[in-house]
């Protein structure tokens, strides 16, 4: 069956069981890396990506909801070379260990700043409390939400997608 | 959370009613005398035996959940309660003397919880369940002040009450109360068990079960002779503990005990929307009151001394994909992984579907809540079940929720899923 | 009782110094490579060298210059999240005065890179850090001299200039690229080549952002889990719930009709199926692990962790037998402590792709013992190891030995079975939290004594845990090996000796006392699959050491720092005590309340490894039990600091890591089944409860050795908490985890 997914404001035709959750479309159909695959539960965050501006989980997100929807990863957010402002203030507080949550992590707060630019330090620590970080790298992640929100509240923009 | 919207809908509305007769029949009973206030009692003017003894008391009244602001300081009050007629805000009952209980006399404490009427005199909403706390014996009260008067004083203002006009007029509780209202000790049933009459002490009284458990008439009271027939609680149904309880053949009270004890067990589900807290909270009770409250919840089912009844499981996978092929398919991407057998949970010896009040129920309302809000593991664990009110739409969800009834049951299909998925969704989503 | 001599410490500690003493580790050192873990190292063919130059002390074996005047340097440890990968960058760019663009670094690939063992156990800094600095003094050393003669002037006459040239005193200079065309570096190293110094350093010791992070915050492929390779296809293996269980499937014509199949493999107990998509490998999973499963190995212990320690047979190695003249005690305490089993609960569970083709079998892991996957691949396939290569790829970061060697055995037995297509194999969830190797549980008891000087006059130590070393060398030793038909035996664990020890690492105090036994109980019969957890038996020992001081300190009367720096002699150890508890502003801490209460954990890891020192503050909430940690301070002594903010990372994330050990793990189980099989069931520590700030300083020691710093915090921070909640409750907690049940229950009431 085919299904039509807007991902990062393009349209995708994908055939792939209507079953299969978003995240394995991601990965396996369109070749992206960054959702990720780590319980497949909806109890760790690694695979979040946003959907009409609201952080979802991809691993139980069948394709079959998501017609007409729009799909956000992380590589709609910026690249390499233009990362968007919350990728940069992930890499300037060097918010990583291993890194395999900091995708989802940056996903969820993305989702945050797009609905509230200037959120408390409480509100962000709630916010973020659905992803999980092995490495124990929470501190500087919570340091790198702050610095982002500190930005683009400056700006007064909402954070930005490419 | 969305807290009590149908039952504080129902009591309000009996407000309008009660200020009524109240205002005809009363006027002499709304009137109480303003208590003394008293310095801080010490630490030391309590026993440890007293402050333990209040202790599981408190547990069994589960005073925590309503008094404790989402992140906020234990006992510090300040939890929102909701209501289209406003919002009630739950008191501080540290014992701080400004802002909380710290110079309330033992007997403004227990003609609080037993009269509904605060140390200044003013009266108390029946959010405060005083129609189950008036059957709690002194020596208990005594204990509960103990305890309460011991914890960390923690300065904590509470907001306001915000109620639409005319309802904040407190002395129109009083013909409530009036009606509703039904002072007295507790009497032990001759010929049941020492331990069958302590289960019905903690469940009447304190544990005060039939706060959401037993309907409420158009005036917002319990309804006499339906006890623990079903109501409702914060957006759930709270499922019938009678013999008309949809999973009755299931409970037994080796169940019920594990239930609450440990909010899962073999036999059923796990304790979800509200009775969350309440099982998370009877995990510290002792065994033996918590095996007095199953005993005696088994025996208002029907259920003493019997023994499991499960019936097979049902699986109707073929017919139901074919009735329901968009609901199939969400079930295969979203609830699969840990609902079909063969998936981590099952494996696990958890229960199917099949198994739970929730899917058995006439109404879908229960159904409806734990997918669209999830179901919080205990404290600080995350998700037991995440919440999918982002993942999908209310009709998404609607036909997802009929697949499910068609595949796990075969009970009659259920009605207006989608109205209730809708006011299942989270507040701050609507 | 029988003792085993493994080390005596009478001997060096007579001449007055551990640490000069455990330097003496020289030989062994590469056979230690990875903590004395996995397979022994190479041969050590040039003692004199440092780190792993030891066993290749060839230049080009680890660092090239190509014809663009470009350096490739070669590791043979592996990135894990720790940051390696830059840091060695930095010392190789250093010591080659090349900007850090100039230099690739090549890490773990069996046809490429040296054998440095294992990366674990704190060693990569030490091993190759060590090697690669060497190294690349040696290489710069060369090409200053070629450089001088093709000036045809003295060789101290040139210098390097950081961006690939080297000049003369008269401005000629000539390029590393023109030099590299006729310098070869197959030559071996000379321990002395001339380094360069601190005050002219140019990369090391600065913050030079993190390779890896660019990839990791964009998308990009990052992991091993994002390989895509061309005609790949998705296995998954099909098991029973959890390690020892065996599933009763249905008859195989039956399976191999099932829709979307490619193939189904088994071998004895091993199964697997292969398909094109991953969504349908694990609809084909599920769908056969729904069969019904048995319990094929003994039940598991339900009991409480020392009554099953204690319940097996143990062998007893005496670890310090120390008898000095001292003062007679006047007060005695004895505590025991415990912690249990505990999951490494990597993110991502495990994931490896294989290929065999054209007779070559290539492997992708992200083990910390490439080497050793290749090995076991060897064993278990029946292949001679030449024809078979492994190369390491990251993953989410695996703090020992989670799954990551299992499913690297696992995949190169299916590649096996498809000739010419790739395979990738990712466990599941729930397979990671049932299957991997746990985090052994462990008990210690203590007792000590303290004169009327209060001195600690008599000191006690024994610790229960099985081997933290099973590390598969073979394929025994991993899962696989033991499913197929006939099976391979599990190997029998082995403990590690000191000075690294395992149950035994840090048993030994790094306290001045004048008395000390301790004894390590071996207990070889595992009744639950465990292996390496970063720290190993440091963490409780640590722990416990740690708790006594503070409970002596309470005894004596005194401040537990000023405790400790009566005790302690070492100037590094005192100096990381200093200088945390300054910025923790240790000396004018004042409790705002009841519950509220500070505390401090030291250890240096291993007693070679990093000094490292943690301070704590917390507010423990008597109706919840919940512990609130306000704000930590650490200091840490890892020798010359390569990387400072990378420093940094590691020790913020092991207080983290460590504060979610000590306050809400535990593995759970039944008599057949472990039911902590997702993250509700085996929470750890998310963002409402992580320290409100972590500071971390780290000691500038110019001039003094790598040490290795990621195990060095687990220790300090557990020992830490629990002194803290002590100073706030007055309750005194010894057994792990610190759950707020277990806190609420002991302080509710008082
Ligand atoms: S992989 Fe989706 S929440 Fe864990
Ligand atoms: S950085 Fe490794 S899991 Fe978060």
């Amino acid at each position: 069956m085919t299904s039509y997914l807007n991902v990062n404001g393009r349209q995708h035709a994908v055939e792939a069981d209507p079953a299969t959750p978003l995240l394995y479309v991601l990965r396996g159909e369109l070749g992206l890396n960054g959702a990720k695959y780590g319980c497949g539960l909806g109890q760790c965050g690694a695979c979040t990506v946003m959907v009409d501006g609201k952080a979802v989980f991809s691993c139980l997100m069948p394709v079959r909801a998501l017609a007409g929807r729009a799909i956000t990863t992380i590589e709609g957010l910026g690249d390499v070379t233009t990362p968007n402002p919350v990728q940069q203030a992930f890499q300037e507080v060097q918010a990583a260990q291993c890194g395999y949550c900091i995708a989802g992590m940056i996903m969820r707060a993305q989702s945050l700043l797009e609905t509230n630019a200037a959120p408390s330090d409480e509100e962000i620590r709630v916010h973020m409390q659905p992803n999980l970080c092995r490495c124990g790298t929470h501190s500087r992640i919570l340091r790198a939400v702050r610095s982002a929100s500190d930005k683009l509240s400056l700006k007064g923009s909402p954070a930005g997608t490419k | 959370m969305n807290i009590g919207r149908r039952h504080v809908q129902t009591l309000l509305s009996g407000l309008a009613v009660s200020a009524l007769c109240g205002g005809l029949f009363a006027a002499w009973y709304v009137y109480e005398p303003a208590l003394d206030r008293i310095s801080r009692p010490e630490r030391s003017a309590f026993d440890m035996g007293t402050v333990k003894k209040g202790e599981q008391l408190a547990t069994v009244g589960d005073c925590i959940v309503c008094h404790t602001a989402g992140n906020g300081p234990p006992f510090a009050g300040s939890r929102p309660l909701p209501t289209p007629f406003g919002t009630l805000y739950s008191t501080n009952i540290t014992p701080d003397e400004r802002t909380g209980i710290g110079n309330w006399s033992q007997e403004a404490f227990a003609r609080a919880l037993k009269q509904g009427v605060s140390r200044d005199g003013s009266h108390l909403y029946p959010a405060l369940p005083y129609e189950h706390f008036t059957h709690v014996t002194d020596d208990d009260i005594r204990s509960l002040y103990a305890f309460l008067m011991t914890r960390q004083a923690v300065v904590a203002d509470v907001p306001e009450n915000k109620l639409l006009p005319g309802l904040g007029f407190r002395p129109l509780l009083a013909g409530w109360k009036m009606l509703f209202l039904h002072r007295g000790g507790f009497a032990p049933l001759a010929g049941k068990t020492e331990a069958w009459n302590r289960g019905k002490y903690l469940v009447d009284g304190l544990a005060h079960c039939g706060g959401c458990h037993t309907p409420r008439n158009i005036a917002g009271g319990e309804k006499r002779g339906s006890e623990f027939a079903g109501g409702l609680a914060e957006g759930w149904i709270a499922p019938p503990l009678d013999r008309s309880n949809p999973s009755a053949g299931r409970w037994t009270e080796a169940s019920l005990f594990a239930y609450l004890k440990n909010a899962d067990n073999g036999s059923h589900g796990i304790a979800g929307g509200p009775m969350g807290p309440v099982a998370e909270g009877l995990s510290k009770l002792d065994d033996a009151d918590v095996s007095a409250i199953a005993l005696y919840i088994a025996s208002v089912m029907g259920r003493e001394g019997a023994t499991p009844d499960d019936g097979p499981a049902i699986d109707n996978a073929q017919s139901a994909s074919t009735k329901h092929p968009e609901g199939a398919d969400l079930f295969r991407g979203a609830c699969a992984a840990c609902h079909e057998p063969g998936s981590a949970m099952s494996q696990q010896g958890r229960l199917p579907l099949s198994a739970l009040t929730s899917v058995r129920m006439a109404d879908p309302a229960n159904a409806a809540s734990a997918v669209m809000m999830g179901i919080p593991a205990p404290s600080g664990g995350g998700n037991l079940m995440p919440s999918f009110s982002s993942a999908m739409s209310e009709s998404q969800v609607a036909d997802l929720l009929q697949y499910v009834r068609a595949r796990f049951t075969n009970g009659s299909p259920w009605k207006d899923t989608e109205g209730a998925a809708s006011s299942a969704r989270p507040e701050d989503e609507r | 009782m029988t003792i085993d001599p493994l080390l005596s410490r009478r001997s060096f500690l007579a001449s007055g110094g551990i640490v000069v003493a455990f330097a003496l580790a020289g030989p062994a050192l590469g056979q230690l490579a990875g903590g004395g873990e996995g397979s022994a190292g190479p041969p050590v063919l040039n003692p004199s060298l440092p780190g792993s130059l030891k066993s290749s002390p060839y230049l080009d074996s680890w660092i090239q210059i190509d014809p663009e005047g470009r350096a490739t340097v070669f590791t043979g440890k592996a990135e894990l999240g720790q940051g390696i990968r830059t840091a060695l960058m930095q010392v190789a760019a250093e010591e080659l005065d090349l900007p850090p663009r100039s230099v690739t670094l090549v890490t773990v690939d069996t046809s490429r890179t040296p054998d440095e063992g294992l990366t674990a156990g704190s060693h990569s800094m030490q091993d190759s850090g060590a090697a690669i600095r060497n190294a690349a003094a040696n290489v710069r050393m060369h090409l200053e001299r070629s450089a001088a003669k093709m000036l045809g002037v003295a060789v101290d006459a040139v210098v390097t200039q950081g961006d690939g040239t080297i000049t003369a005193r008269d401005g000629r200079s000539v390029s590393y690229a023109e030099i590299a065309a006729s310098l070869s570096l197959h030559v071996e190293a000379i321990a002395d080549a001339p380094r360069r110094q601190a005050g002219d350093f140019r990369t090391m010791g600065t913050n030079v952002p993190r390779l890896d992070i660019p990839a990791k915050t964009t998308g990009g492929a990052a992991f091993i889990q994002d390989m895509r390779l061309p005609g790949m296809l998705h296995a998954r293996v099909v098991r029973g719930p959890s390690e020892g269980t065996r599933l009763l499937l249905p008859p195989e014509a039956e399976i191999r009709a099932m829709p979307g199949l490619f193939k189904f493999v088994r071998n004895g107990n091993f199964q697997a199926v292969l398909a094109e998509r991953e969504w349908d490998a694990i609809g084909l999973m599920r769908a056969l692990q729904a069969s019904p499963f048995e319990l094929a190995r003994d039940p598991f212990p339900t009991g409480a962790v020392g009554e099953t320690l204690k319940g097996l047979p143990s062998r007893d190695i005496r670890i310090v037998d120390v008898h000095q003249p001292a003062g007679q005690p006047v007060k005695r305490l004895s505590s025991r402590f415990s912690r249990p089993w505990l999951s490494h609960g990597s993110i991502g569970p495990s994931c490896a792709l294989a290929m065999f083709d054209h007779d070559l079998l290539t492997i992708w892991t992200h083990s910390q013992g490439t080497f050793d996957v290749r090995r076991v691949a060897a064993d278990l396939l029946g292949m001679s190891i030449e024809k078979i290569r492994a190369i390491h790829v990251e993953g989410s970061g695996c703090y020992g030995q989670n799954g990551a060697d299992d499913v690297a055995a696992e995949a190169a037995l299916l590649a096996l079975q498809v000739p010419g297509r790739p395979v990738r194999l990712q466990w599941m969830r729930e397979q990671e939290f049932g299957w991997e190797p746990l985090g052994p549980g462990m008990i210690t008891e203590l007792s000590a004594g303290i004169d009327a000087n209060n001195r600690i006059v008599e000191w006690r130590h024994e610790v229960w845990s099985n081997p933290h070393n099973n590390r598969p060398v073979n394929a025994g030793g991993v899962l696989v090996g033991n499913e197929v038909s006939p099976p391979f035996p599990i190997p029998e664990g082995k403990p590690i000796p000191m000075p690294e020890g395992d149950g035994s690492r840090n048993s030994n105090p790094l306290y001045d006392l004048p008395n000390m036994d301790v004894v390590y109980h071996f207990v070889k019969d595992m009744p639950i699959r465990v292996s390496a957890l970063r720290s190993l038996g440091a963490h409780l020992n640590v722990f416990s050491i740690e708790s006594m001081f503070d409970e002596l300190a309470d005894a004596a009367g005194q401040d537990p720092l000023a405790f400790r720096l009566a005790h302690m002699a070492d100037e590094r150890a005192r100096q990381v005590m200093r200088s945390a508890s300054g910025a923790f502003g240790w000396k004018d801490r004042k409790k705002t309340g009841q519950f509220h209460g500070f505390g401090m954990g030291f250890a240096r890891y291993k007693n070679l490894g990093a000094h490292c020192a943690v301070f704590l503050e917390v507010a423990v909430n008597q109706d919840t039990g919940r512990i609130s940690v306000r704000r930590a301070a650490a200091s840490v002594d890892c020798g010359e600091p390569v990387s400072p903010d990378g420093i940094a990372n590691q020790v913020e994330g092991a207080i983290i890591q460590s504060l979610s050990w000590c306050t809400r793990e535990a593995v759970t189980n039944t008599g057949t089944l472990r039911t902590s099989f997702d993250w509700s069931e085996y929470p750890i520590m998310r963002f409402l409860d992580v320290p409100e700030s972590i500071e971390v300083t780290v000691e500038k020691q110019s001039g003094q050795p790598f040490l290795g710093v990621a195990e060095c915090g687990q220790g300090p921070a557990s020992a830490a908490l629990a002194n803290a909640v002590a100073d706030a409750t007055g309750v005194r907690f010894r057994d792990m985890p610190l759950s707020p049940e277990r806190v609420r229950a002991a302080i509710v009431t008082l």
